[in-house]
């Protein structure tokens, strides 16, 4: 490892934006929500919209250890040294809130081992609609909710759906099967977000993730600015 | 130096990544190994005798300023499961940045530059004591406590347990790692005239074999 | 009281002969740590502790050295399985084995269990000094109990260094009077034998040896340093054997 020698400055505690040899770290965006919403499916979705313009990685917080990270791996969305798993016991939400020190290695790490990086995405594990992401880990974060978690998850908020820089309504193509009410869903949305922005997304048909990688996009544009 | 820094420092809600490893106990949950707070009890009993006290040892050995270089080869010749070793060092690392957080010092900027990928977690416990100026007895109190703390909780995680009588289990062992945290100093105390041979070695074999087992499971809800 | 218990010594020395085999210019051993030198194997010298009383009795202190000069090969084992007992003597026995290896040189140290007697009371040290380019497979076993028995108190230390490095130390307690949580599920769980097999090899430095398990009570580790060990429980001296013998063999 060439990087013994650099860790002596001051400590990089958590969200500097500058790594410890002076060089701009990775945009690190987190993507949360509840179980089965397709938090795996989008970031699998980003890093093949992404990867060829994009030099990226991906952090998984799995409750099983690896189930999520070995998905990507199987479906071969990046190559496995550009995939980490952290091992939450248990508790998904602490690993990516309360103590992310963890998590923080493991973006340290990709960057050192595979870096210069573009872009880490962080997935939690899934969790409840109170789970969000440290300011201390991600620079932004998107929150994923299906249809087919019910209709009234907007309107009933959260610090997910109320805070997180993107909310993803995902499979809407399930929409008419599950009786949900899409024009509900985003009315609801927006009285709970105000001016941040949502997207509906079904990565089953066109254009799947395009919104939400060009989201992606602006939020790296700022970064590098 | 300020007492309630101890309390920062042993808080299990101190950012370090504990709360993501069972101290082992995950691996005798599946083994059938702890069923009850009894066989916790007797599992946390084992564990704070053997790896908490040379745990308590190295901490409080690092708090009084020995060599951490010396102490971290010590931990690794106390530690046969690579297992082991690994999950110390990533906890040292992760300790090593909350600590230099709270506690900013040259002693730990100074270690955290020679050990770039962690040092075993009770060297770097030690350090950080003596930065937040803490003494040996304080390090040694909290490695032996964090020897008992986090299998007690992760056995809640598992197995359901009332957590009322997971920390029944703890208190009841409060005697105990009075006389271990004691053992740990007057050991530490020794390496400052004889090294770091000094320091007890106390293992327990079914602790080092279910940590290699362990971690040879496709999937498990803890990091060790 | 007045009895004092039995103090042993005993001394080996292997040196090699310039003629492709390996001599013993010291073989010194007394009462309960007599030494017979048996039939070579090889390049090997073999010789074997038989003890001519039963022991370690508490009080008694036993000790045995054993150098491995530079290019010298030695086998050593012993008659029969080693029984603590409780003595006439008040107060522990202990039992030190130091054992020395120098570069090119090659100790096989593979006696048989210490038994762990109800009543007795032994620490056992055992010391290996290696040079960087010494070679050692040691093989510890202890059995709490005889048949259908408490076992005594046993403390045993292993410490072995390589080049002036320690790369294992460890100590396990057990039985009456040990610390608590002993026979508990972090230690020993009920498990009524014991034993570690270490083994120094120079390549391991370049070609580290992968861990893996044997069985649910044994593991293979590689250790900070070219030095692999097995580490196993198991309900009896038996089952413990053939888990060690069967490591030895994956690693040959």
């Amino acid at each position: 490892m060439h990087l013994d020698h650099t860790h002596h400055g001051p400590a990089a505690v958590s969200a500097d934006a500058h790594r410890p040899d002076g060089t701009r770290r990775a945009l690190r965006i987190g993507l949360g929500g509840p179980v089965g919403s397709g938090k795996t499916a989008t970031v699998a979705a980003l890093c093949r919209a992404l990867r060829d313009e994009l030099s990226l990685a991906v952090v998984t917080n799995d409750i099983y250890t690896r189930e999520d990270a070995e998905f990507l791996l199987r479906e071969a969305v990046l190559p496995p040294e550009r995939i980490t798993a952290v091992e939450t016991g248990a508790c998904p939400h602490t690993a990516i809130r309360d103590d992310i020190s963890a998590n923080l290695e493991a973006v340290e790490d990709l960057e050192d081992e595979v870096g210069p990086l573009d872009l880490i995405l962080v997935e939690s594990g899934g969790d409840n609609l109170t789970a969000t992401f440290s300011k201390g880990l991600v620079d932004a974060q998107i929150f994923v909710i299906d249809v087919a978690g019910g209709d009234d998850i907007p309107r009933k908020g959260g610090p997910g759906v109320t805070t997180a820089d993107l909310l993803v309504v995902n499979k809407t193509d399930l929409a008419p099967y599950v009786g949900s009410d899409l024009a509900r869903m985003a009315a609801d949305a927006k009285a709970q977000r105000a001016e941040l922005p949502v997207v509906f997304q079904s990565l089953r048909a066109e254009p799947g993730v395009t919104d939400v990688a060009a989201w992606v996009r602006g939020r790296l544009t700022a970064w590098a600015a | 130096m300020s007492r309630a820094a101890l309390l920062v420092l042993a808080d299990g809600r101190f950012p370090a990544g504990g709360h993501a490893h069972s101290g082992g106990a995950e691996a005798a949950v599946k083994a059938g190994r702890i069923t009850s707070a009894a066989s916790l009890e007797d599992f946390c009993r084992g564990r704070l005798h053997t790896a908490g006290l040379v745990a308590g040892a190295l901490a409080a050995a690092a708090a009084l300023g020995v060599e951490p270089r010396e102490l971290d080869a010590a931990a690794d010749a106390r530690t046969p499961s690579p297992a082991l070793r690994g999950a110390a060092r990533r906890l040292g690392r992760q300790l090593m940045r909350a600590a230099r957080a709270s506690w900013p010092s040259a002693e730990l900027d100074a270690l955290a530059g020679e050990f770039p990928k962690g040092a075993h977690q009770p060297v770097v416990l030690g350090v950080a004591a003596r930065a937040a100026g803490l003494g040996p007895a304080d390090a040694a109190y909290c490695a032996a406590y964090e020897s008992v703390s986090g299998p007690a909780t992760a056995t809640v995680r598992l197995l359901s347990l009332d957590p009322f009588d997971a920390t029944g289990v703890l208190a009841r062992l409060a005697p105990e790692l009075d006389r271990v945290a004691d053992a740990a100093v007057e050991a530490a105390r020794r390496v400052l005239d004889e090294g770091v041979d000094a320091l007890p070695a106390a293992s327990g074999p079914v602790l080092e074999i279910g940590a290699e087992w362990h971690a040879a499971w496709p999937v498990r809800l803890f990091a060790s | 009281m007045t009895a004092t218990g039995v103090r042993a010594q005993a001394r080996i020395v292997a040196r090699a002969d310039g003629r492709g085999g390996t001599a013993l210019p010291v073989l010194d051993g007394e009462g309960p740590l007599a030494l017979r030198r048996t039939r070579a194997g090889g390049d090997e010298a073999r010789v074997m502790v038989v003890g001519a009383m039963s022991g370690p009795l508490g009080g008694d202190r036993f000790s045995l050295d054993t150098r491995v000069e530079e290019g010298a090969r030695l086998h050593v084992g012993s008659a029969a399985a080693t029984i603590a007992l409780p003595g006439q003597a008040k107060g522990e026995a202990h039992y030190d084995v130091r054992l020395d290896v120098a570069d090119g040189g090659e100790l096989r140290w593979l006696p048989e269990q210490l038994i762990s007697a109800g009543g007795s009371d032994l620490y056992v040290t055992t010391r290996a000094e290696l040079a960087a380019g010494a070679r050692l497979v040691l093989r510890e076993e202890q059995v709490l109990g005889r048949v259908g028995e408490e076992p005594g108190r046993l403390t045993s230390r292993l410490t072995v260094r390589v080049a002036g490095r320690t790369v294992l130390d460890q100590q396990l307690s057990c039985g009456p009077g040990a610390p608590g949580g002993w026979d508990g599920p972090a230690v020993l769980a009920g498990h009524r034998s014991v034993g570690q097999l270490v083994v120094v090899r120079p390549e391991f430095a370049e070609q580290p040896v992968a861990a893996r398990m044997l069985g649910e009570c044994a593991a293979l580790v590689p250790l900070a340093g070219p030095a692999v060990l097995v580490s196993a429980v198991a309900p009896d001296a038996l089952a413990l054997r053939r888990l060690l013998d069967d490591a030895l063999t994956r690693l040959a």
